[in-house]
């Protein structure tokens, strides 16, 4: 497993800048934003759509670099890192939760689950037993060898909360986890994620207009236009 | 089973009828290639067993008779043959190399028939032969290409006068009917044409013949004979007389119409008369024929060893129809693997781009996880490989049946330079290296054609990959 990140703060942002070129123009995407978010918590980015929260999860996800400023990921100034640098750091320290859950289509939930921790290099017998443990916590070890396309939407997020949990990730992002559930689905799925949160004692880090998750969030980074309005914190560290 | 494959091998079933399409088109290729290749194959075996079991595997002849002395045999003969022949034998090294090793001698005159109705005569190309010899170089056949059935007993080492003539030699000289051949029209009747006192030339001729020949026993039971007059190595017209045993059709109309084979002895006496029996060649027929470069250089350095006047040529030198087809068909199937390798190379490189297209955002998914650049590449090109791989195993199989369906329906065949039908065969199963050549090729340009939509892929930016629906 991944050793935890001491400091209070997974991630740091300063002064980022993020423009994307259409056409002719520049368009920024992100301004000048600087942030840090607390470790071990329950963090949800809101703003309307087009505001940047997706860029922003991207570059802290490491999926996506920063046009300037820096980006420090558990402790690690990931600017600096190579292509195949950043993947490997993302296998160690990143989990990804998606809208459309994109779990692998030809993998069963099992082998899905399984993927990170091989990336890892774990033998199979450690594999087998993290990856039913953690089918088990999202209340799926039945559905173990069923393919995504035999699952229902709620149970293709649970495998993917699986996938991003299974090796332990000092960080878990997800944009828009619940937007494609109904509200049922969606409510059960963000206790599931904050118990997981709580036992695992994880970071997740969100974007998200739900209300429902927002109820949830123990910090509120609100973005308008690629800016940061404000860091309110719902609940002491 | 590693996950690698096994997303691999389950994304090929999952566009089962693509990637049957795409295996298909391999499998077709392969096919053609093998069975093509197999039907090539043995055109040249029947062409090099045609070859070797008539001129042997390598021919030592008189220093300059492969350039000079076609026009004049006899003065290019090789004296002391015996010893000659002796020293090849005696050489520990070409000994056991060595199938078949046997004098021979061309003849160039004129062949004529004054005995019966007919009254013709025309020049020929004669080749004297030892019987028994001849015969133990046509039972080479290590490719059971069957191309010779059973033994021909016409001719033997003890009936000195008797020999063979080209269909075309035997219709010339009018001997369809005395020989009761099929496919031969008779003669019409000459002698009523002949000019006064030409039937008197033509019983000198025939008293001549006789005089040294003697007439031959087979000749009494109405075996027909010809007569054949050339110039001695010293200039002086010399006659003998030669009993038809039957005719030996040659694939090339030219060499048919003026093709005699005789006894040796016969020829011998006919280029020397009564002066040194020399030979023009001294054909050795090896046990194999990749033994060729070995035996050329050893009996090479005999030669300069002993410093003989002699050089040596191969089958394919003396006979460069051999060369010419060899090249034609080599020449085809280079051209049909260029084709086939172009439909391959297409065929996979358009469904692995729509793969890529269809599997973008499941891309963007597992760079996201951690999987490298090289990871994605590797996949891609793992199944582009696969594709190519059970494509090809499948055409090799079709063509190993096929193969087997056509050697055993009984087709035959006349290949080019040949005057008789052989059995028509596509030797796939007894060329391994063909059938895994193929393969490899076809994987090799299957793994290739996938290249570049792999390489695609592993470009792809992770946030564009997932956000592609």
């Amino acid at each position: 497993m991944v050793p935890r990140v001491s400091s209070s703060s997974v991630v740091r942002l300063s002064r980022v800048l993020k423009t994307y070129r259409v056409g002719s123009t520049d368009v920024k995407a992100l301004d000048d934003i600087t942030l840090a978010i607390p470790a071990n918590r329950f963090s949800i980015v809101i703003g309307a759509s087009g505001s940047g929260k997706t860029t922003l999860l991207n570059l802290i996800g490491c999926i996506d670099t920063a046009t300037d400023g820096a980006v420090e990921v558990c402790e690690e100034d990931v600017t600096r890192l190579s292509d195949d640098r950043l993947a490997d750091f993302r296998s160690r320290h990143i989990g990804f939760i998606f809208q459309n859950f994109s779990l692998v289509p030809v993998l069963t939930a099992y082998e899905n689950v399984e993927y990170p921790l091989i990336l890892l290099g774990m033998t199979v017998a450690s594999r087998r037993q993290h990856a039913m443990a953690m089918l088990e916590a999202v209340g799926l070890a039945e559905h173990a060898h069923r393919f995504p396309n035999e699952l229902s939407g709620g149970q293709k997020q649970r495998v993917a909360i699986a996938r991003a949990l299974v090796k332990r990730p000092t960080l878990v992002l997800a944009d828009e986890p619940t937007a494609n559930l109904d509200s049922v689905t969606g409510a059960s799925i963000i206790a599931l994620m904050r118990r997981v949160q709580a036992e695992l004692n994880t970071t997740f880090i969100f974007a998200s207009h739900d209300a429902q998750l927002i109820s949830h969030a123990d910090d509120i980074f609100a973005i308008r236009d690629g800016a940061l309005l404000e860091h309110r914190m719902e609940t002491e560290q | 089973m590693n996950l690698l494959l096994k997303i691999v091998l389950r994304n090929i079933l999952r566009n089962r009828r693509r990637s049957i399409m795409t295996g298909s088109a391999v499998a077709a290729g392969s096919l053609a290639l093998l069975l093509f290749g197999g039907f090539t194959s043995y055109i040249f075996s029947g062409l090099e067993t045609g070859n070797v079991q008539r001129n042997g595997h390598l021919t030592v002849f008189h220093s300059g008779y492969f350039l000079f002395g076609e026009g004049n045999p006899a003065a290019y003969g090789i004296a002391h043959y015996r010893g000659v022949m002796e020293l090849i034998h005696d050489d520990p090294i070409l000994r056991p190399m060595i199938n078949v090793m046997t004098p021979t001698q061309s003849v160039l005159g004129i062949a004529g028939n004054f005995t019966g109705t007919v009254d013709a005569s025309k020049t020929f190309l004669g080749i004297g032969i030892v019987p028994s010899d001849r015969e133990r170089m046509r039972g080479w056949d290590p490719y059971d290409t069957r191309a010779v059935n059973g033994l021909d007993r016409r001719m033997a080492d003890s009936e000195e006068s008797v020999g063979l003539l080209g269909l075309g030699m035997a219709r010339v000289l009018g001997l369809c009917g005395p020989l009761r051949l099929k496919d031969c029209p008779p003669a019409p009747d000459t002698a009523a044409a002949q000019t006064p006192g030409t039937s008197a030339v033509n019983r000198e001729v025939l008293d001549l013949a006789d005089r040294d020949t003697g007439e031959h026993p087979n000749a009494a039971q109405g075996e027909p004979r010809i007569q054949l007059l050339a110039a001695t190595a010293d200039g002086a017209p010399n006659i003998v007389s030669l009993t038809v045993a039957g005719v030996e059709q040659q694939g090339v109309r030219e060499l048919d119409d003026n093709y005699v084979i005789m006894d040796l002895p016969l020829a011998q006496q006919l280029v020397y008369g009564r002066g040194e029996h020399k030979v023009t060649g001294i054909v050795l027929q090896l046990a194999r024929t990749r033994d060729m470069p070995a035996a050329r250089a050893r009996l090479a350095a005999l030669i300069r060893q002993h410093r003989l006047p002699l050089e040596i040529r191969g089958f394919g030198e003396l006979n460069p129809f051999y060369g010419q087809v060899v090249r034609l068909f080599s020449g085809i199937f280079l051209f049909m693997t260029l084709v086939m390798g172009m439909i391959v190379l297409f065929a996979v490189v358009n469904t692995m781009t729509m793969n890529v297209m269809e599997r973008t955002n499941e891309i963007g998914t597992t760079r996201a996880l951690g999987v490298r650049r090289q990871g994605i590449r590797r996949q891609f090109l793992m199944e582009g490989m696969l594709i190519g791989a059970i494509g090809a195993a499948v055409g090799s199989l079709l063509a190993i049946a096929l193969s087997l369906a056509v050697n055993h329906a009984g087709l035959t065949w006349v290949p080019p330079g040949n005057a008789n039908p052989i059995p028509l065969r596509v030797d796939v199963l007894g060329k391994p290296g063909l059938i895994s050549g193929a393969w490899l090729g076809l994987v090799l340009v299957a793994t290739l054609a996938a290249l570049l939509p792999a390489n695609r892929a592993a470009r792809l930016s992770v946030v564009d990959a997932l956000r592609h629906v």
